[in-house]
């Protein structure tokens, strides 16, 4: 395939190129494609094994790698800790060995501590791909919504993307900050406070060469949503009212749910988007998410194309590299 | 009795008496026997060539984890002061954070013994200030402190409770010893592993305020005031702790504090990958997550490293402590958030400080008081001193031999640096405990041979 991306992992979307994640949303489109066939299958990956590592309980990730994995013919295996020794308290770096001796081509690791996956692409051979690691990064996720966007927008350049919530522990949030900069997209980060990192509250940014200098910060969703191009919302977890991050996920919603109301400050053609799973009713009501300007679903199905474009890449030949350059 | 021993020639720098210059030392029986030169030499005198090294007060260190008893798979009495030895320290005061704490004196006396039997140098000890370092209930004080602990710490984790800790000061004021608290409020810092700022935010891992270090020495400093008590402030590491510590002194409330090599000179963003260069918007290697550089307090920002240079300068700052924390591979081998906090830093606290010459122009006599009368002023010891009938505890250093450190040619136990591969300029050439030569480096001695007439 000449469509690789020149790195050997994906394990975060800081240091991809332009034309590298072009050239990923260009083998998605042709991916998207087969997954509209009756008969879902081609030979690519055929006599690959893709080992699906995850740490951390997953269904929409997961099933999204699988399927990938399998429509390009690729033997797929999924450990999950509750099968795996794991819960025999082997550490990462023993699992990691395994894995290189059973010769696996890619591993996709999802984990709960950031940077797990430069800890296995530091130890194996293969191409790591990244599947959401911490607080840190979900690269797929990223280049699944800008893959959305381009489809639905034609390009980011200049169109300004607000996106809504709990900028602090989302991984898909940190990702995409890097990707719709990089793409010329204008980002907005709204949430409450104590939800965006600290580096973002002060003037930390106004540095020469920050990659995030343009990025805004607005408290008020309906300022933070006008004229937007994309809305993009986030899942706000239970747990952030005990963290005292929130006093309450009703106030939350109050202040930070995306309604039909506050989509009219929107661009009339703004796009609605949700990396999954939705608190319906929370973060966003029911009937922006299921109505007209929804891409939820067509993210969902964005994601198995551009993974098995990733996939793809991650198995094609590789030359030797620098284990330092990823 | 060994025989009498001659420096010669050295550049003789003992802060404790304003000593500088180039010149000879004399020891017999182990002790100092003069400071100036030497014209006839007692019979059977061994000489030490000195010329262009420079002869200081063994290092005296207020701040080790030693490991042992508990911990033996980490680091040993003998491995840890072997490591010191290397280091060019003479004297180190090793941290109750054993399993079992130093709470009791029998596990004092332990570790007195084991030191004795099995050690380089000499160990002092710390006693936890807590009965199993719970932070419930006082320890023993006054019994651990005839069994002669120089301070107690519950280090690894502080005082909590504020009234323990008022307690704590008001009764070791009786005792004239100083409560050594490690400074952190921890729901400050929510399980963070590394400092709050834009390395945090880009690596996605939970950061450590300042204000985690902060609050709680503004609130010892206050515990102070009120009890008359003497609190020794761990390893400082904000910029803003130090103001605190500037303001108290200057308002004669009892409080000293230490600084360790690695927050004089390291900042955090050495875990993107110390491999790779320093621009912090550079994209991430596959080195990045560094868990050699996961230490507490983290590593800080530049503005707090230049702050803690200027405390060394003005003062403020009594001591430079290691806080040396070996770990096994196995707790580094693994996810930055599952690795376990600290450095390995005997064998490159004097490189790492000899930077502070080099790079900040901080004259060499201010930077070894800092490692000797510093700190024996502060635990109120007549160590770290080249006073005539004191203990001929000597270190010989050349603060210009540049070397590359290599983890796995430390005698530590703990391998565990973030300066593997980086280059350090100042080594310890030979190290004296009572007159007797515990390590000479083995270069120096193979490069110069007239060296290695030296004294046994």
């Amino acid at each position: 395939m000449g469509h690789s991306l020149s790195t050997k992992h994906l394990l975060g979307l800081e240091y991809l190129e332009v034309k590298d994640i072009e050239k990923v949303l260009e083998v998605g489109f042709i991916f998207k494609e087969i997954l509209n066939r009756p008969i879902k299958k081609v030979p690519t990956l055929r006599g690959k094994t893709i080992i699906n590592l995850f740490y951390e309980p997953s269904t929409r990730t997961r099933v999204s790698f699988e399927q990938a994995g399998k429509i390009l013919s690729a033997d797929v295996i999924n450990v999950t800790p509750e099968t795996s020794s794991t819960t025999k308290g082997e550490s990462l770096f023993n699992t990691a060995l395994t894995i290189q001796a059973m010769k696996a081509d890619t591993v996709v690791i999802r984990h709960p501590h950031a940077g797990a996956p430069y800890f296995l692409a530091q130890k194996l051979d293969c191409s790591v791909i990244n599947a959401g690691d911490g607080m840190h990064a979900h690269p797929t996720q990223g280049l699944l919504d800008i893959h959305t966007i381009v489809k639905h927008l034609g390009s980011l350049e200049g169109k300004k993307v607000t996106i809504v919530g709990d900028i602090l522990y989302s991984r898909v949030a940190r990702t995409n900050l890097w990707a719709l900069t990089k793409m010329g997209a204008k980002v907005v980060l709204c949430g409450p406070r104590t939800l965006i990192p600290p580096d973002f509250l002060n003037n930390a940014r106004n540095t020469e060469g920050h990659p995030f200098a343009s990025i805004e910060v607005e408290g008020d969703l309906n300022l933070a949503i006008r004229d937007a191009d994309v809305v993009m919302a986030l899942r706000i977890q239970r747990e952030r009212q005990r963290s005292r991050h929130l006093p309450s996920l009703l106030e939350y919603s109050r202040m930070y749910g995306i309604t039909s109301q506050r989509m009219r400050h929107a661009s009339p053609d703004a796009l609605v988007m949700h990396p999954g799973p939705i608190n319906e009713g929370i973060e966003i009501d029911s009937d922006v998410a299921h109505g007209a300007r929804s891409l939820i679903e067509y993210q969902v199905t964005a994601g198995v194309a551009i993974r098995m474009a990733l996939l793809c890449s991650a198995s094609a030949e590789q030359e030797p590299k620098d284990q330092g350059y990823i | 009795m060994h025989n009498p021993l001659a420096i010669k020639n050295g550049r003789v720098i003992d802060p404790s008496q304003s000593v500088d210059r180039v010149t000879d030392l004399l020891i017999i029986d182990g002790k100092i026997a003069q400071i100036g030169h030497l014209d006839q030499l007692p019979d059977n005198t061994k000489e030490f060539d000195a010329s262009n090294l420079i002869v200081s007060p063994g290092f005296v260190d207020i701040h080790t984890h030693l490991r042992e008893p508990g911990e033996e798979h980490k680091e040993t009495i003998a491995t840890g002061t072997a490591a010191a030895a290397k280091g060019g320290f003479t004297t180190v005061c090793a941290m109750p954070n054993t399993d079992p704490p130093l709470d009791t004196r029998s596990a004092i006396e332990f570790v007195k013994n084991k030191a004795t039997r099995e050690g380089t140098i000499r160990v002092l000890t710390i006693g936890c200030v807590t009965k199993g370092r719970a932070g419930i209930e006082l320890s023993d004080m006054a019994d651990l402190a005839s069994a002669g602990v120089i301070g107690f710490s519950d280090d690894g984790s502080p005082v909590v409770d504020p009234n323990l800790m008022r307690q704590a000061l008001s009764y070791s004021k009786g005792l004239g010893l100083p409560i050594i608290n490690h400074c952190e409020v921890l729901e400050l810092t929510n399980r963070g592993s590394m400092n709050e700022g834009w390395i945090s935010t880009r690596l996605g891992l939970q950061g450590i305020p300042n204000s985690s270090e902060t609050v709680m020495v503004s609130r010892d400093i206050e515990l102070a005031e009120t009890t008359g008590g003497h609190v020794h402030i761990a390893h400082v590491s904000t910029a803003g702790s130090l103001e605190l510590i500037r303001r108290a002194k200057q308002n004669g409330i009892h409080v000293t504090c230490e600084v360790t090599p690695h927050h004089l000179t390291l900042t955090d963003d050495i875990i993107m990958s110390t491999k790779a260069g320093q621009d912090i918007y550079a994209p991430l290697t596959a080195y990045a997550y560094d868990t050699s550089a996961k230490v507490s307090p983290p590593l800080r920002l530049d503005s707090d490293v230049q702050a803690m240079v200027a405390g060394i300068e003005d003062n403020t700052i009594d001591c430079i402590a290691t806080d040396h924390a070996p770990h096994s591979t196995i707790d580094k081998n693994c996810t930055f958030q599952e690795a376990a906090f600290g450095i390995s830093v005997l064998e490159t606290a004097l490189g790492s400080t000899m930077s502070l010459f080099h790079d900040h122009g901080i004259p060499i006599p201010i930077l070894i008081e800092k490692l000797t009368a510093g700190p024996t002023t502060l635990i109120g010891s007549n160590l770290g001193t080249l006073k005539e009938r004191h203990q001929a505890d000597i270190t010989i250093f050349d603060p210009y031999a540049s070397w590359v450190v290599d983890p796995s040619t430390f005698v530590s136990g703990g391998k565990n640096t973030p300066l593997s591969g980086k280059t350090l300029r100042g080594k310890v050439v030979a190290t004296f405990l009572s007159g007797t030569k515990i390590y000479c480096d083995p270069e120096t001695f193979s490069n110069d041979s007239q060296r290695t007439i030296g004294a046994t």
